[in-house]
């Protein structure tokens, strides 16, 4: 690996500008109603820092590097795995009046029971 | 020719995944297609984690001989952190992902903090620039994971109370200054490779350990019902620490979904901010409740309690019911129950709405989610500037563990430490039902003139206990009806 800034330093503030600007715009027109599934789904996104964990722990030479490279890997695959659970799971139950998904029939099938 | 191959692969991979990341995120600015978005994202994800396994075909030489531990410990990590978080994200209660966020955000800055810690410990960061952006990285990833950890804690209930020391923001100068100086020693060492004291390793160690430290300081003196803004900071955080560390690492997939990240955080954040009329520094920086409080002569009138099958039956004969719930909704995990309510009023040709306030409960759009899971449609959720116009033509508002977003202080009060924050027009209502643990003041501890209005009634108790006396009382009337 090279780690000479071989995409030169202008290169690298582009795509850093682009990026920002690309967030920006897209979060702004979400609704407050998904501020939360967002948030989460976002927080999910920068769980790609795992493949910066990856490269690391696969050129780590010593003990310490492979130690804090593993820890790179697991915190990053947990940050990635979770946030998916969890924003799969909230944006689930976003239905409106006429559609309903599977939680909404089993409420209230339970309150015709009870 | 063969070795050319697997970078090209990872390039095309992780273009895509950039790519399907934007889309993801774009979709998921509406409900409808919000849940396809979080996939196409997860494809993206994966795509990109198999893809990286192809390094192994370009590792430093000094890494060869340790390959295959390496590759070994790599699965392993993988195997263990998503499968252990992906089990705590699918049993967690819904009423717990603000502190999940919290968490899952804290890991993330944790890894962004030690890919630098590698880089640096390896010494492949050479130029200046390339250190300088590493060491960036590394601060903000370790404040992102510190503080993040704090606020799951206080989330949580771990921590239950504000920490508030005299002279803290002069002790957090001080660290920071100590950082930046422990930062530049580290670059003019490896630069010069001249030992400033002592050897550069152990500056890394005390620059990680200093700004593990102030992420934590940072965190502790706020207070819980400004934790949206705060995980929607640290969101922010570990995506710039993301994006930093991609740029070290010449991964520019890293440089965009961090960047992209980022960007929304701090969009959200100041939305936030907004929702509350304070500043982003007057949430990090106040000590928010210390100030004067309203005086106790200043409000007028008594509390009148009221029983709540009353309530229950009062709300059965009205012709429109706005509910404002509140974090207590969510302490009580009545959401369920409250639906249940809701739907008996709709059958009695009861018009029902909700209001929500933007900063109510832990959590940006926190109440949304909760109702959504005990089956609430989407199209009877309406966020504060649609619904503010209502009150005053509606019979009944009924606030569930909802506090300071009510409080009519924020519009008259010039004193009071909310005044100018937009609330919901609650006290409009004809007729108000605020039901409430107990006698005492909301979460930013300040006394609530609406509770002491003439058209408001008290309910006292659990919600959950609550909504169940008032499904009982509903039900008793149809019941003896028929």
């Amino acid at each position: 690996m090279t780690h000479d800034l071989a995409m030169g330093g202008f290169t690298g503030l582009y795509i850093f500008m682009l990026a920002a600007f690309t967030g920006w715009v897209i979060i702004g027109r979400v609704p407050a109603i998904l501020h939360t599934p967002l948030m989460s789904g976002s927080n999910f996104v920068h769980g790609v820092v795992v493949v910066g964990g990856l490269a690391a722990l696969l050129n780590a030479s010593t003990p310490l590097q492979q130690g804090i490279g593993f820890v790179a890997v697991l915190l990053g695959a947990g940050n990635a795995a979770g946030g998916y659970a969890v924003t799969d799971r909230m944006l689930a139950m976003f239905h409106t009046s006429d559609a309903k998904p599977a939680t909404h029939r089993r409420h209230a099938k339970h309150s015709k029971k009870s | 020719m063969f070795a050319l191959l697997p970078p090209l692969i990872i390039g095309a991979v992780d273009l895509a995944a950039a790519f399907l990341f934007m889309f993801g995120l774009k979709r998921m600015s509406s409900p409808v297609t919000a849940p396809s978005g979080i996939r196409y994202a997860g494809v993206g994800m994966i795509a990109a984690i198999l893809a990286s396994f192809l390094y192994v075909f370009s590792v430093d030489a000094s890494a060869r001989p340790h390959l295959a531990v390496n590759v070994g410990l790599a699965v392993v990590a993988l195997v263990v952190g998503a499968g252990v978080a992906w089990l705590s994200g699918k049993r967690a209660a819904l009423t717990a992902m603000p502190q999940m966020v919290a968490l899952y955000n804290g890991m993330g800055g944790g890894a962004a903090g030690a890919i630098a810690a590698v880089e640096l410990f390896g010494g492949r960061a050479h130029g200046p620039t390339a250190l300088i952006v590493t060491l960036a990285g590394a601060l903000i990833g370790a404040v992102s994971l510190s503080g993040s950890l704090i606020a799951w804690a206080k989330l949580d209930g771990v921590l239950n109370h504000p920490l508030r020391v005299k002279g803290l923001q002069i002790v957090n100068a001080v660290v920071m200054t100590a950082l930046v100086l422990v930062g530049a020693v580290i670059v003019f060492s490896v630069m010069s490779t001249f030992n400033v004291v002592m050897a550069p390793p152990l500056w890394i160690y005390v620059f990680f350990g200093l700004a593990l430290v102030f992420g934590v300081l940072m965190t502790l003196p706020i207070g819980g019902a400004d934790m949206p803004v705060v995980i929607s900071i640290y969101n922010a955080c570990t995506g710039l620490a993301v994006g930093l560390e991609g740029y070290v690492l010449q991964i520019p997939a890293l440089i965009i979904a961090g960047m992209m990240v980022g960007a929304a955080g701090l969009l959200l954040t100041l939305l936030m901010a907004k929702a509350m009329n304070r500043s982003v520094a007057n949430v990090l920086f106040t000590k928010f409740g210390d100030e004067p409080k309203v005086a106790k002569g200043a409000v007028k009138g008594e509390l009148k309690p009221t029983e709540a099958g009353d309530a229950g039956v009062f709300m059965r004969y009205a012709a429109s019911v706005i509910i404002v719930p509140g974090y207590g909704l969510a302490a009580a995990q009545a959401q369920g129950k409250l639906y249940e309510f809701v739907k008996l009023l709709q059958a009695s040709g009861v018009s029902v709405k909700f209001a929500i306030h933007p900063v109510a409960g832990r959590m940006p759009g926190q109440m949304d989610v909760l109702l959504a899971e005990a089956g609430v449609p989407y199209d009877m959720i309406f966020q504060l500037d649609d619904i503010n116009d209502d009150f005053k033509t509606t019979d009944v508002a009924l606030v569930i563990g909802a506090n300071d977003v009510v409080n009519p202080a924020a519009r008259t009060d010039k004193g009071s430490p909310i005044y100018g924050m937009p609330i919901l027009n609650a006290d409009q209502a004809k007729q108000v039902y605020v039901v409430k643990r107990g006698q005492g003041k909301g979460y930013a501890d300040i006394v609530n003139a609406l509770f002491y209005a003439n058209n408001c009634n008290m309910v006292y108790g659990d919600a959950q206990a609550v909504l169940i006396k008032m499904i009982e009382a509903v039900r008793g009337l149809t019941s003896a009806a028929a």
